[in-house]
């Protein structure tokens, strides 16, 4: 379903080109469960972004379900993004002055979705995710796990195909960090792609698919054998 | 995206910046509030002078001597210029239409009477002035028609001289003194307040020869003619034109109709009024600068909220959206507390000073807080558009 084809990403910086992805040529089908690994400035993030349709390749191809999603425009592509992708942060990235319940519900209220159905639906991850009594609390009242748990509800509500996951541990304790790769591998079980960069060898090896980046290239793919 | 998600979103905004919101909010606020003050007591000023002048009656034209385009023209720069007599407003009964003419001087003198003495206003006039100004005699009668060059020393008291001079007692068949000159008193006026701060009952009337012989004029200040309602006024100045210019060999008199007194006042008002809704303006421009300062620091401030928001799928236009609804909701909520502060300082104005009138005029209201919305949403393109144009991977690795 993700399918990219000699994908290259250049940045221009000052008079330097920075080429930060080379002759990408992925295929990850539905319900996948991947970890990106490699060293700091490989382009594991510049990836997660193209796949996300936060960037756009400098050249080659991107087809998501067969469609090519590198020619839209803004507006569908912001509509691609928010019915079929979601995005898990290191730094959670909630909107601070907003409660636990009004972050989960901020894709709700972006696409339009009527209040009576938001409602419902938020009140129900927040159960499902253990925040029920979090609900009215504002992101700094609530600790690391629990943010990336709102964060990751956040991801999910409007039920996408892709998780996209950029080191989503990396500002967690390991115990809490443990709890949020179960979450996450549950959404797995329920057909969900997962694709997530991490630095944490432990946590990455525990995905069914491996990828190895170095200096903007894929140098290792590997599936778990059982 | 919906209209209420928008407001309740921006209210966070508004919880959480509380004090900065106010304090711009404020400037547009204060600039709505002066608006609607000033304008206030200008329409009031306004209303308050056309009443007053209209008591009077709308059909009384006025001739003063001397050419001019405004009031009162005086003595001949212009070679010789003839001063307006008593023939010529006896002269002007000839007109078509005419219901009332009255010859008028006016001055100051010594009253006396009863070994009591008061300063007022003396106002020399013929027979018809309460009718041509819609004046009450009440009690015994007013001037004389009396023929040319016998007008008796016969005097009607304003309603606070007769008081002042009298107390209680009848005045009617009494003497006063005015100017050192004795007239028997054959009537008192009915009270008429003050108009424009004119105390209208403290003035006496005497036939206006005599007046003219006293203050040693040699012609009337002006002559008041009144038409019927139904006279064309264009036809009616004409024909006064024609007498008077048969009898002066030119046109060296001005003649003006109530309806040319109340254009040039009420484009002085007009003039008045802009002026203030002028000065109102620059200051909701100046709060304008306020939100664009406000609303830059905001997109700046909330970067990683805007890569965020286009994460999470919104479109560039439903950024720009948030960011002007923002300015606009600021600006408008502020225009309102400003209408609502400036309806209030002028009620609390005309509570302390009754005197002063004020009235809130709508359109001015309306005006304001649409330009105050327009401020806001002049002030909010900016940072709104650099918001929606932001590369969402960038805004994303801020913070
Ligand atoms: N917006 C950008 N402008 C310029 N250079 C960038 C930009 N984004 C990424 N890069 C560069 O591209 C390379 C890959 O970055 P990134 O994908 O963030 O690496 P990783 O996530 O693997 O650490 C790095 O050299 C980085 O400096
Ligand atoms: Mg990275």
């Amino acid at each position: 379903m993700i399918a990219f084809s000699n994908v290259n990403r250049d940045f221009l910086v000052g008079d330097q080109q920075v080429h930060a992805l080379r002759d990408i040529n992925l295929t990850l089908g539905a319900g996948e469960y991947v970890s990106i690994m490699g060293p700091s400035g490989s382009g594991k993030s510049t990836l997660l972004n193209l796949i996300g349709l936060l960037d756009r390749p400098s050249s080659g191809v991107y087809k998501l379900d067969g469609l090519d999603v590198t020619t839209l425009d803004d507006e569908e592509q912001a509509r691609v993004r928010r019915e079929k992708i979601g995005f898990v942060f290191q730094f959670f990235h909630l909107v601070p002055r907003l409660t636990a319940a009004m972050n989960i519900e901020l894709p709700l209220i972006l696409g339009g979705v009527e209040v009576e159905e938001r409602k419902e639906r938020v009140a129900k991850l927040l159960e499902s995710y253990g925040l029920k009594d979090r609900a009215e609390h504002r992101p700094e009242q609530l600790s690391g796990g629990q943010r990336q748990r709102v964060a990751i509800a956040r991801a999910t509500i409007m039920h996408p195909s892709v998780l996209l996951a950029d080191e989503p541990t990396g500002n967690l304790d390991s115990a809490t960090g443990k709890e949020v790769i179960r979450l996450l591998e549950q959404l797995t079980e329920q057909g969900v792609t997962l694709i997530m960069v991490t630095h944490d060898r432990d946590n990455g090896n525990r995905a069914l698919r491996q990828i190895t980046m170095v200096d903007g290239r894929i140098v290792g793919d590997k599936r778990k054998s059982d | 995206m919906k209209f209420s998600d928008l407001l309740r979103l921006t209210v966070t905004t508004f919880v959480v910046y509380r004090m900065r919101s106010f304090l711009t909010g404020l400037g547009i606020a204060i600039g709505v509030a002066a608006v609607i003050l000033l304008t206030s007591i200008g329409e009031g000023l306004h209303q308050y002078l056309l009443d007053e002048f209209s008591q009077f009656g709308t059909n009384i034209i006025t001739i003063q001597p001397g050419k001019s385009q405004t009031h009162g023209g005086n003595a001949g720069i212009f070679g010789s210029i003839k001063p307006l007599t008593m023939e010529d407003s006896d002269a002007l009964h000839r007109v078509p239409h005419i219901e009332f003419v009255n010859p008028s001087v006016q001055g100051n003198a010594e009253i006396r009477a009863e070994g009591k003495s008061r300063r007022s206003f003396v106002y020399g006039a013929g027979p018809d002035f309460p009718r041509a100004f819609k004046m009450k005699v009440q009690m015994g009668n007013f001037l004389p028609d009396d023929e040319a060059g016998q007008s008796r020393n016969f005097v009607v008291l304003g309603h606070k001289v007769r008081q002042e001079l009298f107390s209680n007692t009848n005045p009617l068949g009494g003497y006063v003194r005015i100017g050192g000159e004795r007239y028997r008193v054959i009537g008192v006026m009915e009270s008429k307040g003050q108009i424009l701060g004119f105390d209208m009952d403290d003035i006496v009337y005497i036939p206006a020869a005599r007046a003219l012989e006293m203050f040693n004029r040699a012609g009337l200040i002006e002559i008041n003619v009144n038409y019927q309602p139904s006279a064309d006024p264009n036809k009616v100045v004409e024909s006064i034109k024609s007498i008077l210019t048969a009898r002066h060999g030119r046109e060296d008199y001005t003649v003006i109709t109530q309806e040319q007194a109340l254009e040039v006042m009420n484009s002085v008002l007009g003039v008045i009024t802009f002026a203030v809704a002028a000065i109102g303006a620059i200051s909701l421009l100046v709060g304008g600068v306020g939100i664009l300062t406000i609303m830059t620091m905001a997109v700046t401030e909330r970067t990683g909220e805007i890569g965020l928001l286009r994460a999470l799928g919104a479109k560039q236009q439903q950024v720009l959206m948030l960011f002007l609804g923002e300015a606009i909701l600021l600006s408008a909520a502020g225009g309102l507390a400003g209408l609502i502060i400036g309806m209030g300082a002028a009620q609390a104005l005309h509570a302390l000073m009754p005197s002063l009138p004020v009235q809130i005029p709508v359109f001015f209201a309306v005006l304001a807080e649409s330009t105050a919305i327009l401020i806001g949403l002049a002030a909010g393109v900016i940072p709104a558009r650099r918001a929606s144009m932001m590369d969402p991977v960038e805004a994303l690795r801020t913070e």
